[in-house]
């Protein structure tokens, strides 16, 4: 090979979690070493977790994969590069990989190809082309083309954007506020992650169109204190785009202001409701408020405010540069366009995958997740977060649709999925529901602060066998409670995994003690 | 009550002053006066609350809501160990129940060597490399009990 030779080792922090960092260093001294003019640029992850650290190098043919690499590899990477030679860890063209060819990638269309915090490298792979199209629209065009789009809330409620939009829009002039939920704090979910941590800049693009559409001059990120990486990438990326002139008090000479900050979260659970997130940003306790108003009509410091998931908002830049048709052509039912499933726990190829709606979770566990981790069989998958049900193997052939999902009594939630194999004790993943919201309940409704620990209380009397009929009466009637009566999703949806444990795992509740 | 010394007054009625005039600004604040001091000494309150016109009540009421705020001084090292469903998929349970013998410490307690501090966490986003555990903002994926003392020795190199 000839002249300077890019690589690309990810700054992803799934894949500086399995050494990423290291595998530059090693890469960066073996070239200086041996000669060879390396640049190397700090992608995000294409999201293929099982294979990293996966480097890549430009090639005639596109860009080249190999993995995991350690760095005691880089001496014979190098010199295989050097010299054009084989690499037992080569992967082939990267893009050719079945895995990533099948997907239909439009909200991570650049993740893991750009360099993050590069404008440049943005603009160059089609980025800022929606929002130049969005200033030359009015607010009610803007709205109209996200609605149009089948948009719906990408964070799990899947409450259409547009009509979110369009109730902010429509309040009268003054401060109104766009806010980005990016407290991902469900476990099984990284996709907001790769995407802030991948491709930051088609975040702030897509809540600076929202700004624009709704007449909103300030936006704040909340972001979840466990991602430290998360928080570099953004804060990097939105200097960029204030350097640029794509941020401040008059975006790309629009007249029109777009002032971002980011905000760091304190690691509470509960600030991923959307209420329990505003709370949070105006510097109080974290506590649910009752609904209504509507954060659209009185939501951040009582302005109108939108409220939208990382997801949702980086949805919308290739919505306004291709068209609401484009978007909507894509997925099922009232399930339009793609979702970025996530791949997570006891599964052998975990990772991120963008497909439209409509396959079906065994597809999706079989076909991409290639079956359990451990080898064993797969016996419950839980679908959509710690608030989703635990989906049993007769539902596999299920399609990843919302309206699908709700028919079997699960959530598809922010598409996240945790394999579980059969040695999986179904009983105290319940009482681990309970649990959980015991340590998250924010305390101000009854069913959910007092709920959750009976529950977990219950659960533990079932499984030491003292009047099991009885206390497993008991807890589905206090699942109805909890389900009926809390004031927000955390106390309303915990009953999901464990009346779902219950319905498709009971064995494991009767198990001798 | 005991008060601050001097410097760590300073410090805490600095970044007050540099920070106040946000939107919402006791949360920044926190973060800022965690940052500096490695917590929130509980001394810390008064002052923090005379200089934003919040009462006591407020601003402690704030900081025992949220889990990443603490009001003692934490180890050299804070290990954050996953316990959620992902992890708990690939046997987190038996990495936490090794983590608890290999330092010696419960969840919230610190190692009597002050090397570290051992705090559960909900999910660090590493779902598909569970199980997961942060050290220092360090995220570590695929974490055996092998793999858990081998990063430890590491640390304790270091401090």
């Amino acid at each position: 090979m000839s002249g300077q030779t890019v690589v690309y080792v990810p700054r992803d922090s799934s894949a500086l979690s399995m050494g990423a960092e290291e595998v530059a260093v090693a890469l960066g001294a073996e070239a200086a070493r041996a000669g060879l003019d390396l640049r190397l640029v700090r992608n995000g992850s294409r999201g293929l977790y099982w294979l990293e650290p996966l480097v890549e190098v430009a090639t005639p043919e596109g860009r080249r994969a190999y993995g995991p690499v350690q760095p005691d590899d880089a001496e014979s990477l190098v010199a295989a590069w050097r010299t054009g030679g084989a690499h037992a860890l080569d992967l082939g063209v990267t893009d050719e990989i079945p895995y990533l060819r099948q997907q239909e990638r439009l909200t991570f269309a650049r993740v893991g190809i750009t360099d993050p915090v590069s404008l440049d490298d943005y603009i160059a792979h089609e980025g800022y082309r929606g929002l130049k199209r969005a200033i030359a629209m009015s607010g009610e065009e803007i709205v109209k083309e996200v609605t149009e789009s089948g948009l719906r809330g990408r964070g799990g409620a899947a409450f259409p954007t547009g009509i979110k939009w369009k109730t902010v829009l429509d309040q009268p002039p003054g401060q109104k506020y766009v806010t980005c939920n990016a407290d991902e704090g469900d476990s099984g979910t990284f996709s907001d992650r790769m995407v802030m941590e991948g491709d930051p800049l088609v975040l702030i693009e897509g809540m600076t169109i929202a700004g624009i559409a709704v007449g909103a001059t300030r936006g704040y990120i909340y972001l979840r204190v466990e991602y430290p990486d998360a928080r570099a990438v953004l804060e990097q990326a939105i200097g960029a785009a204030e350097a640029g002139g794509y941020l401040g008090a008059d975006v790309l000479g629009s007249g029109k202001a777009f002032h971002l900050e980011l905000r760091i979260a304190a690691g509470a659970y509960i600030c991923g409701e959307e209420t329990s997130m505003l709370e949070s940003l105006e510097g109080k306790r974290g506590e649910v408020r009752v609904r209504p108003p509507l954060p659209a009509i009185e939501g951040l410091f009582g302005r109108p405010t939108i409220v939208n998931n990382v997801i949702s908002l980086a949805s919308v830049p290739v919505i306004l540069d291709k068209g609401a048709a484009f978007y909507r052509d894509y997925g099922m039912g009232r399930s339009r366009g793609t979702l970025p499933f996530q791949l997570a726990g006891n599964v052998r190829h975990g990772g991120l995958v963008e497909k439209a709606f409509g396959l079906t979770l065994r597809q999706l566990l079989y076909d991409y997740g290639g079956g359990s981790a451990s080898g064993r069989p797969i016996r419950a998958v839980q679908v959509g977060g710690p608030l989703g049900a635990y989906v049993p193997e007769k539902d596999f052939d299920t399609p990843l649709d919302y309206e699908k999902f709700t028919e079997i009594g699960a959530l598809l939630g922010h598409g996240g999925v945790v394999v579980f194999d059969d040695t999986v004790d179904m009983a105290q993943m319940a009482r681990y529901a309970m649990e959980f919201c015991a340590i998250e309940s924010c305390g101000k409704c009854t069913p959910c602060r007092i709920g959750s620990t009976r529950g977990a209380e219950v659960i533990d009397r079932i499984a030491a066998g003292d009047r099991r009929e009885e206390h497993l009466a008991l807890l589905e009637e206090l699942c109805d409670t909890m389900l009926n009566g809390s004031l927000c999703g955390l106390g309303g949806l915990t009953p999901y995994p464990v009346q779902s444990a219950l319905k498709h795992f009971r064995a494991d509740f009767l198990r001798e003690s | 009550m005991q008060i601050l010394d001097r410097t760590t007054h300073e410090t805490v009625i600095g970044i007050v002053d540099r920070l106040k005039g946000k939107e919402g600004a006791l949360l920044p604040v926190l973060h800022a006066v965690q940052e500096a001091l490695g917590y929130i000494p509980p001394e810390a309150v008064p002052v923090v609350a005379e200089r934003m016109n919040l009462s006591r009540a407020e601003v402690h009421g704030v900081i025992s809501f949220y889990h990443y705020f603490r009001s003692t001084p934490p180890g050299r090292h804070t290990v954050h160990l996953c316990r959620a469903e992902a992890c708990q998929s690939m046997n987190a349970k038996a990495l936490e129940a090794h983590a608890t013998i290999r330092l010696g410490v419960a969840f919230h307690e610190t190692t009597a060597n002050g090397a570290f501090s051992l705090e559960p966490v909900y999910c660090l986003g590493n779902c598909a490399l569970s199980p997961a555990m942060m050290i220092d903002g360090r995220l570590y994926g695929r974490v055996t009990p092998e793999r858990f003392d081998a990063v430890i020795a590491e640390w304790e190199k270091r401090s």
